[in-house]
């Protein structure tokens, strides 16, 4: 069974989904790289960053 | 760039809507079937990886639903196309979560689905010539 940490598991799924975003929501390869790169970003950054205020308002 | 060549090829006679089902069958199927053999390759891996993720987590495949969200998690998971019924047919998948891991398992595989369905419209809207 695979166990992955919370974070490796959301590397993981930002990793595929900006993938396939990136691939289907633009035209060219620099277009659809740059999107996808943003879509990562976004995702991981939107994960650290609910994760910081969750920590902040249970403490 | 796409040529004018590539499109009319593209968007010339037979079913319109093969891509869109070879894609939703196979992941990436239908941008192979268009000779998008980069776009095609890096869709399937993707698609194929996450589902792959999701069963090696014990994630649960829905065989029915008894509420509206375990339906709407059908249906995506029925997007999935042939891997969700070899999957079935093979018995991978838990039938129950009991872990934490098991229930990030389970969305992998569902959104693996709707990732699926959006690269199968892709393809249909490159058939088309909607997109280039």
């Amino acid at each position: 069974m695979f166990r992955p940490s919370h974070f490796a598991a959301v590397v993981l799924f930002a990793l595929f989904a900006s993938v396939v975003f990136g691939i289907t929501q633009r035209e060219t390869p620099r277009q659809m790289f740059r999107y996808g790169l943003y879509c990562f970003v976004l995702f991981v950054g939107s994960a650290v960053a609910l994760s910081w205020i969750m920590y902040l308002i249970a403490r | 760039m796409a040529t004018t060549q590539d499109k009319k090829n593209q968007t010339g006679s037979g079913f319109v809507y093969l891509p869109l089902i070879a894609g939703w069958l196979v992941p990436g199927g239908g941008h192979f079937l268009l000779r998008k053999w980069g776009r095609g390759a890096l869709l399937a891996v993707s698609i194929l990886a996450m589902f792959a993720i999701g069963i090696a987590m014990q994630g649960k495949l829905y065989a029915g639903a008894h509420d509206i969200l375990e339906m709407l998690c059908l249906a995506g998971d029925l997007c999935g196309g042939l891997l969700y019924f070899v999957s079935r047919a093979a018995g991978w998948g838990a039938d129950q979560v009991t872990q934490t891991t098991g229930d990030y398992g389970t969305r992998f595989i569902v959104v693996a689905g709707l990732l699926n369905i959006i690269a199968a419209v892709d393809a249909h809207n490159l058939r088309t010539g909607r997109k280039a």
